[in-house]
């Protein structure tokens, strides 16, 4: 266990130098770079220096003179030192807005995959039990239904029914407009109000993968030959299904969970933007767009980490689960 | 079924399991709405008797419903229509309370020892979970019973914290076999338990089997195509056709004096191991019809070389031939 750990942490120290290779290499590449634009606008201000003056004084002092390779291993220098210098956009350390922002994304991921967890999972199984029962046909519908629409219809519709007809939630944004009023409890509450929709909305197109996964893997063992013989020692159905069944679908969806933790972290791009919640998805977007090339990288890298790190986590978990894995 | 009025079962005492009339059709679905659009018939009218302590063989080729049959009257799978008694008691009307009290006095050991073991649970769990359950033995004594339990069927006690993935195909079987064993059972389905298994490993699970029937007063239904199998173990035999029972008898009276044209076929197809012998195979020709669409009159009419025309058109009655001995065949109305 402790070889494959060493082994898996060495490949993916290899993995983060070409993640973050590919990607330096992409963000210089882009058209309209920040600086571009900057220059732009300064050299448009009235008895300003001329476009190409602003250009050349701008990649000077954002360390874009040098050529790309150069340019990435001064990046890198710095980067495994920890520094990962300051955002282009917002002026300030790329560290430090990283952490203003992230919590709102986690905070929203997390519920939506709570949820998605208690929902999806019991879903699935009851459709497993049932094949091709009414019970099964509807709860397939209702998934493909989730996966099949995209996110911002369910949004749109939420906000239409929630906050324009019922006007029970706000349309959007992380808090409420007597918000610095409010006790810190209220404060909570208020922003936990303002997290609902996005939320549901995350949940609902969510959850359609995850129960056809338990459905698929649920149906597969029940149909093996030792819940044959389960059921031959004269176990009650619900021992069966749960303690022999369930034990056995646990390893694939493990495995995909653990796939999905980064994701966690990784923020919800559309969503976010939807409900104008500042997470890392909105934040990174933004970014993106603009060129801004610290942020961007550390955000990219961040990302390339949680992916590595999921997949670890995902086979550890499965050497829990699997006696068979645990034994070698 | 006015039939089934008729001929109502019987018990008598000595039988521990008397089956009769069972039939079970799977629905076959097709069409555009999924609709039923026809039936397998897997059993199709299967009546027998199996004597307390005894064995009954089951044979038959592939595909021809000897699985279903065991696994309909364990009630693992729902029969059409028939009956089964179990001691003197319908297990159709058994409730579901009823019917776990009975599955630990029926049991079944499966063909794939490598699939029917749950790989999630330790061998100790595997045997006794069970036992718990039905609180077959005092808590203090569980340990020493599944321990006993083990050691009958050739286990150690110290493969209890092992998984079943540890174990060879043989040490598998004996686990299923300790596992059905623990329950106290009466009554086990044997279902192919050695066909997945070396030869060598086969002798030795037949003995176990065998041992454990002597010493427990065990009843065996023997399921399986080797024939030189089920001729070592068992008392009576059945010979199946296409989801029915074609010929039914003691052991020696079939293997000495074989009547029904399949089972002349299908012994004709024992392998010998002396390979200068010369043996007169009879071989079948075609394959075994559809059993959603079986053949009209005698099912075997269409691979019998003794086929006449009443076989095309009349299923032939169950003919009582001496000593229990029945088949079911044309040949032998005139007696």
């Amino acid at each position: 266990m402790k070889k494959f750990l060493v082994k898996r942490l060495l490949i993916s120290m290899v993995l983060l130098v070409f993640v973050s290779m590919i990607i330096y290499g992409i963000m210089r590449c882009m058209p309209a770079s920040f600086v571009e634009t900057k220059a732009m606008e300064l050299a448009q201000k009235p008895g300003a220096k001329s476009y190409e003056e602003w250009l050349a004084q701008l990649n000077a002092s954002y360390g874009l003179d040098s050529g790309i390779i150069q340019g990435y291993f001064t990046w890198a220098s710095k980067a495994v030192r920890g520094q990962f210098g300051d955002s282009w956009n917002y002026n300030q350390p790329v560290l430090q807005k990283f952490s203003s922002v992230i919590w709102y994304s986690f905070a929203l991921a997390f519920s939506a995959f709570f949820l998605e967890i208690i929902i999806a999972i019991p879903a699935g199984v009851a459709a497993a039990r049932k094949q091709y029962s009414a019970t099964d046909y509807s709860i397939t519908v209702i998934a493909l239904i989730g996966i099949s629409l995209p996110s911002f219809f369910f949004a749109t519709i939420l906000k239409w029914v929630f906050a324009v007809k019922l006007n029970w939630l706000d349309l959007y944004g992380i808090v409420g407009r007597m918000h610095q009023q409010m006790s810190p409890m209220g404060q909570i509450l208020d922003m936990a109000k303002h997290m609902i929709m996005p939320v549901a909305t995350l949940t609902i197109v969510g959850i359609g993968s995850l129960m056809r996964y338990t459905r698929t893997n649920m149906l597969e063992v029940l149909n093996s030959d030792y819940i044959r013989t389960a059921r031959a020692k004269g176990l009650p159905e619900r021992k069966v299904i749960n303690y022999h069944a369930f034990r056995n679908i646990l390893i694939p969806i493990i495995t995909l969970l653990g796939g999905t933790l980064p994701g966690l972290f990784g923020g919800a791009l559309i969503t976010e933007t939807l409900f104008q919640i500042p997470g890392i998805g909105y934040t990174s977007y933004q970014c993106i767009v603009l060129g801004d090339i610290p942020f961007v990288m550390f955000y990219m890298l961040f990302s390339a980490v949680l992916i590595l790190a999921g997949n670890l986590i995902a086979d550890i978990l499965y050497a829990v689960v699997d006696p068979r894995v645990r034994v070698n | 079924m006015g039939s089934e009025e008729k001929d109502k079962l019987v018990h008598q005492e000595d039988s521990i399991l008397e089956v009769s009339h069972l039939k079970k059709y799977f629905p076959v679905k097709g069409g555009f709405f999924g609709g039923v659009t026809g039936e397998v018939k897997a059993v199709d009218d299967v009546s027998f008797r199996i004597k307390r302590g005894s064995t009954m063989g089951l044979v038959g080729e592939s595909g021809c419903g000897k699985s279903t049959t065991g696994r309909t009257i364990l009630r693992l799978i729902e029969k059409t229509s028939g009956t089964v008694l179990f001691n003197g008691e319908d297990v159709s009307q058994a409730d579901k309370k009823k019917l776990r009290e009975l599955r630990t006095k029926m049991q079944i050991i499966f063909q794939d020892p490598y699939s029917s073991l749950s790989p999630r649970l330790p061998v100790g769990e595997i045997i006794g979970e069970a036992v718990r359950q039905h609180n077959l033995v005092p808590k203090e004594q569980y340990n020493d019973y599944i321990t006993q339990v083990m050691l009958n069927c050739g286990l150690q006690e110290y493969h209890k914290d092992r998984y079943p993935h540890e174990f060879s195909g043989g040490q598998r079987q004996r686990i299923c076999i300790a596992r059905a064993l623990a329950l106290k059972p009466e009554f086990i389905v044997c279902d192919e338990p050695v066909s997945a298994l070396d030869v060598s490993i086969q002798a030795q699970i037949i003995n176990l089997l065998k041992e454990l029937q002597e010493k427990m007063n065990l009843t065996y239904l023997f399921i399986s195509h080797d024939l030189s199998v089920v001729e070592h173990i068992s008392d009576t035999i059945g010979v199946m056709y296409l989801g029915g029972l074609v010929e039914t008898g003691e052991t020696e009276d079939i293997f000495s004096n074989p009547l029904h044209p399949y089972t002349r076929a299908l012994f004709s197809a024992i392998p010998m191991p002396d390979p200068d012998m010369k043996i007169n195979r009879t071989i079948l020709e075609g394959d075994i019809p559809s059993p959603a669409n079986p053949p009209k009159g005698c099912k075997f009419h269409t691979r019998c070389k003794d086929c006449m025309a009443v076989c095309k058109e009349v299923a032939p009655e169950e003919r009582d031939v001496g000593n229990g001995h029945m088949v079911r065949c044309h040949l032998y109305d005139q007696g």
